[in-house]
C-alpha cells in the first residue's frame, strides 16, 4: 500500500493490483481505481499544463466536470484517444497515459513561458494581435497559431474498434443512479412499469455510497448502509433494466434520448477480445426522471489553479470511496457546510485538517461535530493567496470586511499539502435545458433550478435543487408518487437525520488585497480564463453572456464549462449591476460529455457505410471487367477496358462500336413508375409539358418535367401501355423524387383524380441494344417479331417473349442510333442479357458504360438533365420550344415560362462549342468569356458537357452561354489556367440532323 | 426527434418522415390568369413562424401519404395532425 492509501474500502479490491504507466513512469493502483485516484494513491497531483498559459495543473474533481486531469491514452497504438479525463478512466493491467500540452514533459514545459508573458495576453489577445499585417497571416500567424492549438493527438489511422446502436422503449427512463435515482426506479418498477435506470459510473449509490456520518442517517442506518441495501432490493427486481457505465449524451424531444455504453473501454487491452467497445442506446421513453445530480463550484481567488487545490467533495470521495488521502496536512476553503463532512471525514481518520470559512458562524450540526473533534475554524476568512510550484504547500488567509467586498486585518501564512474548495452546489440541469425546459433563478443559493412544465418529464435529487437528505427522500418520493400516479411507496414512512440549516455566504469573486490586474483567480481551468478576462470583456462592450462567453473563450472547453459557467455569470452580474437571473444562461448543447465517432456511426463503416444497389446484370459486368460508377446509390458500369485500356481510349472504341455496328447498355436503373387509372391520360398532361391525351395505345413519347417554377426537373420516356395504363421513365437519380413530387400532386392539388402510382425500378431489368445492326441482333433473339419499320416504328412498343417468358420491346433511342430496349422481370435480366451477348456475336456487339451513353447522347446534343441543367434552365433556354405545349391550358410550371425573369433573352442558353484546333478538348466546367481583356472578365457562360467524337473525329462540346440562342457561329474564349482556348458557338446536334440513323 | 402520430399508420419515430413545408397553400386553379406578382406570391411566398405554424408532412419512408400537422416551432409540440383535404383544427 502506498502512504497516500490510508483507508479500506469495500471499492477497492486491494488484493488485487493493477499497474500502468502516467508520463513513462510506472505505478501501481488496485481494482476499482480510476487513473485519478490511482495517481492520487501515488502522491502525483500534477498531470497536465494549462492551454493558454502553461500552468501546471492537478487533478480537482472526481468526475465528469473534470477540466485539468485530461490525458492521451495508449499514445503509441490506433486506438489512441486524447482528451480522456482521468477522473473517469478506470484503471486496467497495462493502461498507458500522458500528460498533454506540455512540451518536453509536463514538469518543464516550454510553453510555461506564456505564464510569465501573461500580462501581454489578455482576453481577445488573437483577435487583436493578428490583425496585421495582413500578409502575415498566411505564412507565419497560421502556422504558428496551428502548432500550439488544439489538445492531445486524434489516431492516425482507422479505428479498429466495433461500435453498436440499439434502439430500446421504455416506460420509464431514470437517469442517475444516485440516491434519488435509486427512490424513483423502485417505485416505477415495482409499480410494474418497464423502467430504465442509466448511470454513468460503474457503481451506483452516488456519494451517498459513501456517506457514513452520524449527523446522516435514514431509518437509524448510516446512509451508505441504506442505499447499499436498497441497490440490492432493486437489483432483484425483473422489469427493471439497469445499465452503468452509461452516460446520457443527448435529450431530444419527445423524450428521444441517446446515452452511450462503455462495454469496453476498463479492459485490459488483450481482454477487449475484439468486441464492441461503446454501444450507442436510442432511447424512446413514455416518462423520463432526471436524477443527475449536482457539482460543486469551486472558489475564485488568487492563484486557485495550483496542483493540489480541489474540490471538497472530490477530496473526500477520494478519502472514502477510493480510500485515498488527498494530502496529510489539508486545508478547507468553504462559503457553506458541506465542506465540513470532508473535514469530519479527514478528521475521524485521524487526517490534519483545517477550515477557512468565509462566513461569520453556522450552527448545524455537522459543523458542530467538527469543532468537536478540534478542527481549527478560520470564521470570516478568505484565502488571498497560494504557493507552490508543481503543488500547493502553504495560503495566505485574511479576514473579510462587514459586508464581504474587501479583506481586512493581516494576512496570515498557513502551510498545507492539500486545499479543498467549495462553493456550495450547481444542479445539473443540463438535461433539462436540452429537453428544452426553462429555469428559474433562486436567490438564496445563487443556482438555476428547472421549472417544469413538460408533463412526461420531471427533474428529482439535487438536480432539482434538493441539497438536504430529508428534502432529497421526502420530495423525490411526492414527486415520483404523482408523476407516476402511485398512491403509496416503500419511501413514505422513512425517518432522516439531516444536518440541517444549510446557509451558505454567496461571493462569486473573492476580494484581494492584491491589486485585481496582478490577480490571477482562474474560473476556467481548462481554457485559462481569469475573473480579470471577463471583466477586460464588459470594458470592451461586450454585453450578451453569449458575446463574452466566446471573446472570453470561458466554458468553450472539452468540459464544456461545467465548473466555470456560473462563476462567469456572477462575476458578470456583479461587475454589470444586474440581477443574475435576468442574464440567462449560456446554451446547454448535446452531448453532456463527449461522444467518439464510433459511437455515433455504429456499423454504418466501410461497407455498410451507404447502401449499394446492383442490377440483376452486375456479376456480368463485374467479369467482363467494367469500372463502376455510382449513380446515387446505383452501381453502373461506367466503361470496359480491354487490355489495360484507358478511360479515353475504351469510350472511344465503345462510341465508335456503338454507331458503326451494335452496343448494348445496362438500363436497368433508370426510373420506373407504373401509373394506373381512368385519369392516367390527363396527370400525365400536368406533369409533362407536352399533350398526352392523343398518345396511342402501344406508342412511346418523350416528355420533359419541369418544377413550378418552370425549370427543367427530370425527362424520359413514357410508353402507353393500355387505355388507362403507362410506364413512366425517370433519370436514374430522379427516380425516387419523381415517385415523390408526382404523389405530393395527386395527394394534396388534385385529389380527385383517379391515378395509382407504383414504383417497379426494381421489378424489371433493362437491355439498351443500339446500331444499324440491332434490328438483326433483335431478329435473332425475337425470330417470330417482325421488326419492319412499319410494322414495329421508331417510338413503338410490343410485347414478346423469350423461352415462355413475358417481355416488353421498346423502340426507342438515346443514342439516336436504331435502337431498342428490352425490359424483362429482373429475375431473367441475367439471361435476357447472356442471350443479347450471345446473339450479338456475329456483330461484334459491345458493351458499353455510362461514360459512352453521355458522349453518344451529347454527339446528338440530348441534354442530360442534372449534367447539361442545373434547376435554373428552362426548355426555353434548352432550345426545347418544340416539347411545350402551346395548346394546354395548363401544367407544372407553365406559368413560370413567362415570368419576367425567365422570358429575358439573356438568360443562359443551350449551345454547341466547337474548339479551333479540333483536338483539343474542353475541361467540363470551363468559364466561358467572349472579352479576355476587359476587366474584370466577365463570366458569360460554363461548359456542362465536353468530348472527342471518335464518329465526327473532332472535339464537342455542350455549354450554357448567356444569349448563346443568337450567338450561332460567334467566337468565344474558354480561358485555362495556361491557355486560352478559342472556340466558335454552333448548333448543338453535331451529328445526323436529319435524324436519318434512327430509321437506318 | 419527434414522434408523429400518422393518421394512418399511428406513431413513428420522425426519421420517417419528410417536412413538405407550409400548408394551406392552394395552387391557383387558373395559374395563365395571375399577374407576375399573383404567381410569384403562390411560388416563392412562405412563413417562417417563431409559434404555431401549419405545416405539411409526409410519411416517406412509410405509407407515403401526405398529411398535415399544426405544431409551435417555439417548442416543437405537436398540437393536431389531420388528413389532407380535412379541415383545419380551431386553436
Amino acid at each position: 500500500m502506498t502512504k497516500y492509501r490510508v483507508n479500506k474500502t469495500k471499492y477497492i479490491d486491494q488484493t488485487k493490483t493493477v499497474s500502468f504507466n502516467f508520463d513513462g513512469k510506472s505505478y501501481h493502483g488496485f481494482e476499482g481505481d480510476t487513473l485519478a485516484s490511482a495517481l492520487l494513491s501515488n502522491g502525483v497531483h500534477l498531470v497536465g499544463r494549462s492551454f493558454k498559459y502553461h500552468r501546471p495543473r492537478g487533478i480537482v474533481s472526481s468526475g465528469c466536470e473534470e477540466p485539468n486531469a485530461i490525458c492521451q491514452i495508449n499514445e503509441d497504438t490506433d486506438l489512441t484517444e486524447p482528451n480522456v479525463r482521468a477522473t473517469e478512466i478506470e484503471l486496467y493491467e497495462g493502461l498507458k497515459a500522458s500528460s498533454q500540452n506540455c512540451w518536453p514533459s509536463v514538469n518543464f514545459d516550454i510553453g510555461g513561458i506564456n505564464n510569465f508573458i501573461s500580462p501581454f495576453i489578455p482576453a481577445g489577445f488573437y483577435y487583436k494581435t493578428f490583425m496585421w499585417p495582413k500578409s502575415f497571416w498566411k505564412k507565419i500567424y497560421e502556422p504558428l497559431i496551428r502548432m500550439s492549438a488544439g489538445l492531445g493527438k486524434s489516431p492516425t489511422k482507422p479505428d479498429p474498434e466495433l461500435y453498436d446502436h440499439k434502439h430500446v422503449h421504455c416506460d420509464v427512463l431514470i437517469i442517475g443512479g444516485g440516491i434519488s435515482g435509486i427512490i424513483a426506479s423502485k417505485i416505477a418498477a415495482k409499480n410494474n412499469l418497464k423502467t430504465m435506470l442509466i448511470e454513468d459510473k460503474n457503481v451506483l449509490g452516488g456519494s451517498t455510497i459513501f456517506q457514513k456520518n452520524e449527523n446522516y442517517k435514514i431509518n437509524n442506518k448510516y446512509s451508505s448502509e441504506w442505499i447499499e441495501e436498497e441497490i440490492a432490493e432493486l437489483k432483484k427486481l425483473d422489469n427493471l433494466t439497469i445499465k452503468t457505465r452509461t452516460s446520457l449524451a443527448a435529450y431530444h424531444s419527445y423524450n428521444y434520448l441517446l446515452a452511450k455504453e462503455n462495454i469496453s473501454d476498463h479492459l485490459p487491452l488483450d481482454k477487449k477480445n475484439g468486441g464492441i467497445r461503446h454501444r450507442l442506446w436510442k432511447i424512446r421513453a413514455d416518462k423520463v426522471i432526471v436524477a443527475t445530480g449536482a457539482i460543486e463550484r469551486p472558489l475564485v481567488f488568487n492563484n486557485n489553479d495550483r496542483p493540489g487545490i480541489m474540490l471538497s467533495n472530490s477530496v473526500k470521495k477520494y478519502l472514502d470511496f477510493y480510500g485515498v488521502s488527498c494530502g496529510f496536512n489539508n486545508a478547507i476553503f468553504t462559503n457553506n457546510d458541506s465542506a465540513y463532512e470532508t473535514a469530519v471525514s479527514l478528521k475521524e481518520k485521524g487526517i490534519s485538517v483545517k477550515l477557512i470559512d468565509i462566513r461569520k458562524k453556522s450552527n448545524s450540526k455537522i459543523v458542530k461535530n467538527a469543532e468537536n473533534l478540534g478542527v481549527k475554524i478560520y470564521w470570516n476568512s478568505t484565502v488571498v493567496n497560494t504557493f507552490g510550484h508543481r503543488k500547493i504547500n502553504s495560503i495566505e488567509i485574511m479576514n473579510l470586511s462587514e459586508d464581504g467586498s474587501n479583506v481586512v486585518g493581516d494576512k496570515s501564512r498557513i502551510n498545507c499539502d492539500c486545499l479543498a474548495v467549495s462553493g456550495g452546489w450547481t444542479p445539473m440541469v443540463h438535461l433539462h435545458t436540452q429537453s428544452g425546459g426553462k429555469l428559474d433563478f433562486r436567490e438564496i443559493d445563487q443556482t438555476f433550478i428547472p421549472n417544469e412544465i413538460d408533463k412526461n418529464h420531471i427533474n428529482v435529487g439535487s438536480c432539482n435543487g434538493d441539497f438536504e437528505l430529508e428534502d432529497i427522500i421526502k420530495n423525490t418520493n411526492n414527486k415520483i408518487k404523482n408523476f407516476l400516479k402511485v398512491s403509496e411507496s416503500d419511501f413514505d414512512s422513512c425517518s432522516v437525520i439531516d444536518s440541517k440549516e444549510f446557509d451558505k455566504r454567496n461571493i462569486w469573486l473573492l476580494p484581494n488585497y492584491i491589486s485585481e490586474g496582478k490577480c490571477k483567480s482562474f474560473i476556467d481551468f481548462q481554457n485559462d480564463s481569469t475573473a480579470k478576462d471577463i471583466k477586460l470583456a464588459l470594458r470592451e462592450g461586450f454585453k450578451s453572456i453569449e458575446h463574452v462567453k466566446r471573446y472570453t473563450t470561458t466554458g468553450m472547453a472539452t468540459d464544456q464549462g461545467k465548473l466555470s459557467n456560473m462563476h462567469a455569470l456572477g462575476i458578470i452580474a456583479d461587475t454589470a449591476g444586474v440581477k443574475m437571473g435576468t442574464l440567462g444562461t449560456t446554451t446547454f448543447r448535446p452531448p453532456f460529455t463527449p461522444l467518439t465517432f464510433g459511437a455515433i456511426v455504429g456499423r454504418s463503416v466501410g461497407k455498410f457505410f451507404d447502401v449499394i444497389r446492383k442490377t440483376s446484370i452486375h456479376e456480368w459486368h463485374i467479369q467482363n471487367g467494367a469500372k463502376f460508377e455510382n449513380v446515387g446509390q446505383w452501381k453502373r458500369p461506367w466503361y470496359y477496358p480491354i487490355n489495360n485500356e484507358t478511360l479515353h481510349d475504351a469510350v472511344q472504341r465503345e462510341s465508335k462500336a456503338a454507331r458503326d455496328s451494335a452496343g448494348i447498355l445496362d438500363a436497368s436503373t433508370l426510373g420506373k413508375i407504373d401509373i394506373q387509372g381512368t385519369d392516367a391520360s390527363e396527370f400525365l398532361n400536368r406533369v409533362y409539358t407536352n399533350a398526352w391525351s392523343k398518345l396511342g395505345i402501344g406508342k412511346c413519347r418523350y416528355g420533359l418535367m419541369l418544377n413550378e417554377d418552370g425549370m427543367v426537373y427530370d425527362d424520359g420516356v413514357t410508353t402507353r401501355l393500355g387505355e388507362n395504363h403507362y410506364l413512366m421513365t425517370t433519370t436514374t437519380g430522379g427516380a425516387a423524387n419523381v415517385l415523390s413530387k408526382l404523389e405530393d400532386y395527386l395527394q394534396t392539388e388534385w385529389p380527385e383524380l383517379d391515378v395509382y402510382l407504383t414504383s417497379v425500378t426494381d421489378h424489371y431489368s433493362t437491355a439498351s441494344i443500339c446500331g444499324p445492326n440491332s434490328k438483326k441482333i433483335l431478329t435473332k433473339i425475337f425470330p417470330d417479331k417482325d421488326f419492319n419499320d412499319d410494322a414495329f416504328p421508331h417510338m413503338s412498343y410490343q410485347n414478346a417473349k423469350i423461352n415462355g417468358i413475358n417481355c416488353r420491346i421498346m423502340r426507342i433511342s438515346f443514342t439516336g442510333e436504331l435502337s431498342y430496349e428490352i425490359n424483362i422481370d429482373s429475375k431473367y435480366g441475367m439471361s435476357l442479357w447472356e442471350k443479347c451477348i450471345e446473339a450479338g456475336k456475329e456483330f461484334k456487339i459491345t458493351p458499353y458504360g455510362t461514360e459512352t451513353m453521355h458522349l453518344l447522347r451529347a454527339e446528338k446534343g440530348f441534354i442530360i438533365v442534372g449534367q447539361d441543367t442545373d434547376g435554373t434552365m428552362t426548355p426555353i433556354d434548352l432550345q426545347m420550344d418544340w416539347i411545350v405545349s402551346k395548346k394546354k391550358y395548363d401544367f407544372i410550371g407553365k406559368r413560370s415560362l413567362y415570368r419576367s425573369d425567365t422570358i429575358r433573352e439573356d438568360r443562359k442558353q443551350l449551345v454547341g462549342l466547337l474548339t479551333d484546333d479540333p483536338n483539343e478538348v474542353l475541361e467540363e466546367g470551363a468559364q466561358i468569356v467572349s472579352d479576355i481583356n476587359k476587366k474584370p472578365i466577365e463570366m458569360i457562360g460554363h461548359v456542362t458537357s465536353s468530348y472527342f467524337s471518335p464518329n465526327l473525329n473532332k472535339s464537342i462540346a455542350l455549354a450554357v452561354v448567356k444569349g448563346g440562342k443568337k450567338m450561332n457561329g460567334q467566337k468565344l474564349i474558354v480561358p485555362m489556367e495556361n491557355k486560352n482556348i478559342n472556340v466558335t458557338v454552333s448548333n448543338f446536334i453535331f451529328l445526323d440532323k436529319e435524324n436519318k440513323r434512327i430509321n437506318a | 426527434m419527434f414522434l408523429i402520430n400518422c393518421p394512418y399508420c399511428g406513431e413513428r419515430d420522425q426519421s420517417e418522415f419528410s417536412c413538405g413545408g407550409e400548408a394551406h397553400i392552394v395552387r391557383p386553379k387558373q395559374p395563365t390568369e395571375l399577374s407576375d406578382d399573383q404567381w410569384a406570391e403562390y411560388l416563392f411566398m412562405r412563413k417562417n413562424i417563431k409559434g404555431v405554424q401549419f405545416e405539411r408532412w409526409n410519411h416517406v419512408h412509410g405509407c407515403r401519404k401526405w398529411f398535415n400537422m399544426v405544431r409551435d416551432t417555439s417548442n416543437d409540440k405537436i398540437h393536431a395532425i389531420y388528413k389532407m383535404g380535412e379541415k383545419p383544427p380551431v386553436e
